[in-house]
């Protein structure tokens, strides 16, 4: 009689209890997803695929809906955050693997790590009670004094220093995702094996040499994962932006303008979505975040997966 | 033949961070333009002593070094070693090949680069000559830029030692080079050391005692992070004065 073809009772129950825990997630994803485009249908057939992501009219007086300048808030926001973010982050990330004390790695470690757990909404309250009369007292009157007569530079900085603009949403935004580009930036180089570095020690080179030839191009991909999973988090993130990016639906080139992004729409027009095609816009809207999102996360997954294969021989 | 010590080993102790003693008064001379080989079972300290050669147990904090090492006429364990210059002047190989990310060429010319030759004709024609001299010449000229990756483990074994050569060190330290590579590079690997110690002085560990036997010129036999004994290799494996260096090298433990 062998062993391996009787299965034990519990092991049966054990694995369909796993199995059915794992089977629910893409059950929740299809669910969602049915949602999102069940809800939305009404705006799909009046508006278009095209057409929806072309318009930049959002009009709920004229019940007239186009994403573009959602889209347009939320790529900025975003794109300039990383710009804020990947710096600082990398910088971060370099002095905790190879540069800071033994004694020191600990509790930046754990800083970063707070850092990372502190809810949106407090970003938010910090943004707007703190950072923005910060922005708008100081900092933004700076930025416009040293562009001005600049070409093209004194275009992004035009209008009145708010305090409740791009700027400062970008700002907010950059600090909440240090965190988790740093930290995966930190765990891609730490794979970067030892007896690499040590051999570039060892043809004399510096740190900094090591860090900018061995340790940098080791992890490259690693890193570029890391921003784009970041990426991703900057796309969705409603909280730490809503209280400070106003609700704007135009497109401006001014970085002191207010705007909208796709979350904040969502956030705050849902209350007041008085028509049946005002909401399902909305939902619309929401669907192309939830692309947005996906594709953005294949990216980064298909970086990481290709890094780790990489190395992991 | 007038010989002469390039590193001399004077009551060296070193400690880990944690206080563990790894390496205990050695007293240790090793002669210029030789193999020097150091035996002795896993945990000994060979790897340990080697790697106070070029001081790179400063890169981790908390290790601690008592003695004196004389590299020509500097202690290199003074504080006011330069530990940049030190490193081109002593180099050292790995046991796994180290290629870094880069291509083959940049691999050797990024040493050289460091020490500040930049002149595109000598980078080309010195890294040449590094690979002529690791015996690589031949199979890599036509792929001097594609990634050092695309070598096999014997080749970047290679391309580590022509990379280490290529900046002129008059120190090579090899730790257990072969012990990640199949026989035929192990043996590519051993003519080389016969080549190039004309050139540099070689300290070498190795678990492998037929491979200290044969390409080495002075053994050092290690246990419990002692050194037992010193000699020629000749004497350490025909006629050791110590009876555990007799124990050791005919197999009766190890």
């Amino acid at each position: 009689m062998s062993e391996t073809s009787k299965k034990s009772p519990m092991d049966m129950v054990f694995a369909s209890v796993t199995g059915i825990a794992s089977f629910s997630v893409i059950i929740f994803i299809i669910g969602i997803l049915y949602v999102l485009i069940n809800e939305s249908s009404l705006a799909i057939r009046q508006f278009g695929v095209i057409q929806f992501l072309t318009s930049a009219d959002w009009d709920p007086v004229k019940n007239s809906f186009g994403a573009l300048t959602n889209i347009y808030g939320t790529f900025l926001t975003t794109i300039l955050s990383m710009v804020f973010a990947i710096p600082v982050a990398i910088g971060i990330a370099i002095f905790v693997t190879e540069i800071s004390p033994n004694a020191l790695k600990g509790p930046i470690g754990i800083a970063i790590e707070l850092l990372a757990a502190i809810p949106s909404i407090i970003y938010g309250m910090w943004g707007l009670f703190t950072l923005s009369p910060i922005m708008s007292n100081y900092v933004e009157p700076f930025l416009k004094k040293i562009t001005v007569g600049l070409p093209f530079v004194n275009i992004i900085f035009q209008g009145t220093p708010m305090g409740i603009d791009i700027l400062t949403a970008s700002v907010i935004l950059s600090i909440m995702i240090i965190p988790f580009t740093a930290s995966i930036a930190r765990d891609s180089f730490n794979l970067t094996p030892s007896v690499v570095k040590e051999s570039a020690y060892a043809i004399g080179a510096t740190k900094w040499e090591v860090v900018k030839n061995v340790v940098l191009p080791y992890s490259k991909l690693g890193v570029f994962g890391g921003i784009v999973l970041s990426l991703g988090r900057a796309l969705g993130e409603t909280m730490a932006v809503a209280f400070v990016l106003g609700n704007n639906h135009r497109i401006t080139t001014s970085l002191l303008d207010a705007a909208a992004t796709i979350t904040v729409t969502l956030a705050n027009e849902f209350a007041e979505a008085d028509t049946d095609i005002y909401l399902s816009s909305l939902f619309y809207l929401a669907l192309v975040l939830f692309v947005m999102s996906f594709i953005t996360l294949a990216i980064a997954k298909f970086f990481l997966l290709k890094a780790e294969r990489k190395y992991s021989r | 033949m007038l010989e002469q010590i390039e590193l001399r080993v004077k009551g060296l102790n070193f400690y880990y961070s944690g206080g563990i003693h790894a390496l205990k008064q050695i007293n240790l001379p090793v002669h210029s333009k030789q193999v020097t080989a150091l035996i002795g079972p896993s945990g000994c300290g060979k790897t340990t002593l080697l790697r106070c050669f070029n001081r790179m147990h400063d890169l981790y904090p908390g290790n601690r070094y008592e003695g004196e090492i004389h590299f020509v006429k500097d202690n290199i364990l003074s504080p006011d070693t330069d530990l940049i210059n030190l490193r081109s002047r002593i180099g050292m190989v790995f046991q796994k090949p180290t290629p870094f990310p880069m291509t083959i060429f940049d691999n050797i010319a990024y040493g050289l680069k460091l020490k500040g030759i930049n002149k595109r004709a000598e980078l080309s024609e010195r890294v040449e000559r590094a690979l002529q001299h690791a015996a690589l010449w031949d199979e890599a000229k036509d792929k001097l830029n594609s990634s050092a990756y695309d070598l096999s483990g014997g080749q970047q074994q290679r391309l580590v030692i022509a990379r280490a050569l290529a900046v002129n060190p008059e120190v090579l330290l090899f730790d257990e080079p072969t012990s990640a590579l199949d026989p035929i590079s192990t043996s590519k690997i051993e003519e080389l050391f016969d080549k190039i110690k004309k050139d540099v002085t070689i300290i070498i560990v190795t678990h492998n005692m037929q491979q200290a036997a044969r390409i080495s010129d002075w053994t050092g036999f290690m246990m419990l992070g002692e050194l037992v004994e010193f000699d020629t290799t000749d004497k350490i494996f025909t006629a050791p004065a110590e009876k555990l260096t007799e124990d050791y090298v005919t197999g009766r433990f190890g």
